[in-house]
């Protein structure tokens, strides 16, 4: 592939590259995880486009077919890291905590060429490692985050091992905000302050949606910022569509704490059409052939682009 | 009389983390009932403390696996897979990450009763894949579970006893290796962790009742070599029993049914265990009786699968050994 590893787009080209072909698969699969395209596209875009330090991709740009999961029969298995680049000490590392994003964050693989495009269209397809959530082997992933609230945990056992290691490279988590419903998140800031691990950054989704509707209607979870910050975090909320607020956010210093960043984010953003779907919007699925064909020319007119041709 | 030793987990430990860098030990604020306080003191920097929190814990020593060190975690065995399940399945198991798992008190080997008492570990973890599980049943095994555990190459689970544990074997635990404690030909016991010793308690009177007993303990409970076992089961005329800390779904019972069903071996087969039943708190010997885990228990056992009564009472079992719940033996009451 030809495709350039980063900076060959700006940042912007990279999210509104990846709502497009989050909204073709949609279009194309009668629904799909679009709110997450709505909100967490600049946010994914500038993680892989400017703020991880990553290296090439270790494996093709065509995902391999799925190759079975851990086991001591399994000798050749692997993660589906290589697509962030080798595992190298200066190196930073990702994960995707809610990995109900995966097809989010796979479109942001193919934007920044790090997957061949064909990758996307493999998504959710039997036998394929491109799984619908986020599987330790699916492209960009390397731990299993399919159930909400042990990413970070996770990611602070790595951080506080590569901090001992003397290791340069950051630990990076991409959040969401239904995850703060989970009591291991909790514990998982108590336990990063109290060992004084600021090697790890997250950044939160904060859409105010789940997968019932809308949070306050399914669990109040009051001031998370307050909270997060009562529990040791150093916390910065920024306006997840505003790609100078992240950037700034990210170099708050946070000396023995981790840097948790609250994206407040609109989850129709650039897909207006969308908020007749609101308050569900976790999985997007048609319900007529009507109302698919009329979110096609309209979130195409929103995108710039023609609608797209799903009649086979 | 046996030996007894005081706190051998401590001492072997600290010696196995010091001969190895990349172990670390992890706490959820048990750290004197583990028998950990000592190393906290002394080795602080290879210690972490990640106190009532066992979700986080596990999924933090999934990370620290990631990073290349192997966390022994310490608390008690319910409080490794009761609450962390999830965390367990997702940040241990499926990845196979080298994590240790050390589950103290095993069974009803506290007297905290139902939420301290891990009465269905093994059928837990015997049906995680990737998993696998060690149990202690003396003062040796204890000794030497530290490195038995740390040569499996993925996450392991272990019973660990604590306090003042019996010394039964002089060899160190042989991952996958049976110990054959007795080869007689009518009748086959297999037990493991605390069971041992009440079936050695029985197997003197059985055999002065004339009652040739082959007796199996076992350390590795997954993986497990059905062929080895099938040998010992087909040399015995009457059957075998098994006895075992635990609930007799999903155990050491449960693992003769499948080895027995798998090959065919049309043999009486008796569990003895908690039989669907929660326990109480009491004290170890108490509860033994009260539940029929103790070497009485195991005779009557044995009476019923050979249908012959050899008329062995509490005074023909070899001395019980009886431990004050709060002596000072132990680490503490809990």
């Amino acid at each position: 592939m030809t495709e350039a590893l980063r900076n060959e787009k700006t940042t912007e080209d990279v999210a509104l590259g990846i709502r497009r072909r989050v909204f073709e698969h949609a279009m194309r699969n009668n629904g799909g995880y679009l709110s997450q395209a709505c909100s967490a596209a600049e946010q994914l875009a500038w993680l892989y486009n400017e703020e991880l330090n990553l290296g090439a991709p270790t494996l093709p740009m065509i995902p391999k077919p799925f190759g079975g999961v851990p086991h001591r029969d399994n000798p050749a298995y692997h993660t589906g890291a290589g697509y962030n680049g080798p595992v190298t000490p200066e190196h930073d590392r990702l994960f995707i905590a809610p990995a109900h994003y995966a097809l989010v964050a796979y479109a942001t693989l193919v934007e920044v060429g790090r997957m061949a495009p064909e990758g996307l269209a493999m998504f959710n397809q039997d036998g394929s490692s491109v799984e619908m959530i986020g599987a330790e082997h699916s492209p960009g992933m390397e731990v299993h985050n399919g159930t909400l609230g042990i990413g970070l945990s996770t990611a602070a056992g790595l951080a506080w091992g590569r901090k001992r290691r003397g290791e340069p490279g950051r630990v990076w988590v991409y959040m969401s905000d239904g995850e703060v419903q989970e009591g291991q998140t909790w514990e998982a800031i108590q336990c990063c302050a109290h060992h004084r691990i600021d090697n790890i950054k997250a950044i939160m989704d904060v859409n105010r949606q789940q997968c019932d509707g809308a949070m306050d209607s399914v669990m109040e979870v009051g001031d998370i910022k307050a909270k997060m910050e009562q529990f040791g975090a150093v916390v910065v909320a920024v306006d997840a569509h505003n790609l100078n607020d992240m950037r700034a956010a990210a170099k708050t210093p946070h000396e023995g704490k981790p840097l948790i960043i609250l994206a407040n984010s609109n989850p129709f953003h650039a897909m207006p059409i969308l908020e007749e779907r609101f308050p569900r919007l976790h999985y997007v699925r048609f319900k007529s052939e009507e109302e698919r064909a009329r979110m096609n020319v309209s979130i195409a007119r929103s995108l710039g682009i023609a609608p797209i041709d799903y009649a086979h | 009389m046996i030996e007894m030793v005081n706190r051998p987990y401590e001492k072997a430990f600290e010696k196995h983390a010091l001969a190895h860098p990349e172990v670390l030990c992890l706490s959820a604020d048990l750290t004197s009932s583990c028998e950990i306080d000592k190393f906290r003191d002394d080795h602080p920097d290879q210690f972490l403390s990640l106190g009532m929190a066992e979700q986080n814990m596990m999924s933090f020593a999934g990370g620290l696996g990631l990073a290349g060190y192997r966390p022994f975690i310490h608390t008690f065995g319910v409080f490794l897979y009761r609450r962390p399940y999830d965390q367990l399945m997702a940040s241990v198991a499926y990845p196979r990450r080298r994590v240790r798992l050390m589950g103290f008190l095993p069974g009803i080997t506290t007297p905290g009763g139902m939420t301290h008492q891990a009465i269905e570990d093994i059928a837990v973890m015997r049906s995680i894949p990737n998993m696998t599980i060690l149990e202690t049943g003396d003062a040796t095994e204890v000794e030497s579970i530290c490195a038995a555990a740390d040569s499996i190459d993925g996450p392991v689970y272990c019973r660990v006893l604590r306090g003042s544990v019996p010394r039964l074997f002089d060899t160190p635990i042989e991952v996958g290796k049976m110990r054959e404690l007795a080869l007689g030909d009518d009748i086959l016991i297999v037990t493991s962790g605390i069971t041992t010793e009440e079936a050695m308690r029985a197997t003197a009177a059985l055999a002065k009742a004339g009652v040739s007993v082959r007796h199996l303990h076992l350390n590795t409970i997954k993986p497990f070599d059905d062929a080895a076992m099938l040998d010992h089961i087909q040399s015995v005329k009457s059957g075998v029993i098994t006895l075992e800390n635990h609930v007799t779904e999903g155990g050491i019972g449960s693992l003769l049914a499948e080895i027995m069903a798998d090959n065919g071996v049309g043999k009486k087969l008796l569990r003895l265990g908690l039989k669907d039943t929660y326990a109480h708190g009491g004290s170890r010997a108490y509860l033994m009786r009260y539940y029929g885990l103790d070497a009485l228990a195991l005779t009557r056992g044995v009476e019923r699968l050979m249908r012959e009564e050899f008329g062995i009472t509490e005074n023909d079992l070899a001395e019980t050994r009886v431990d004050a719940v709060h002596s000072l033996a132990k680490a503490e009451g809990l």
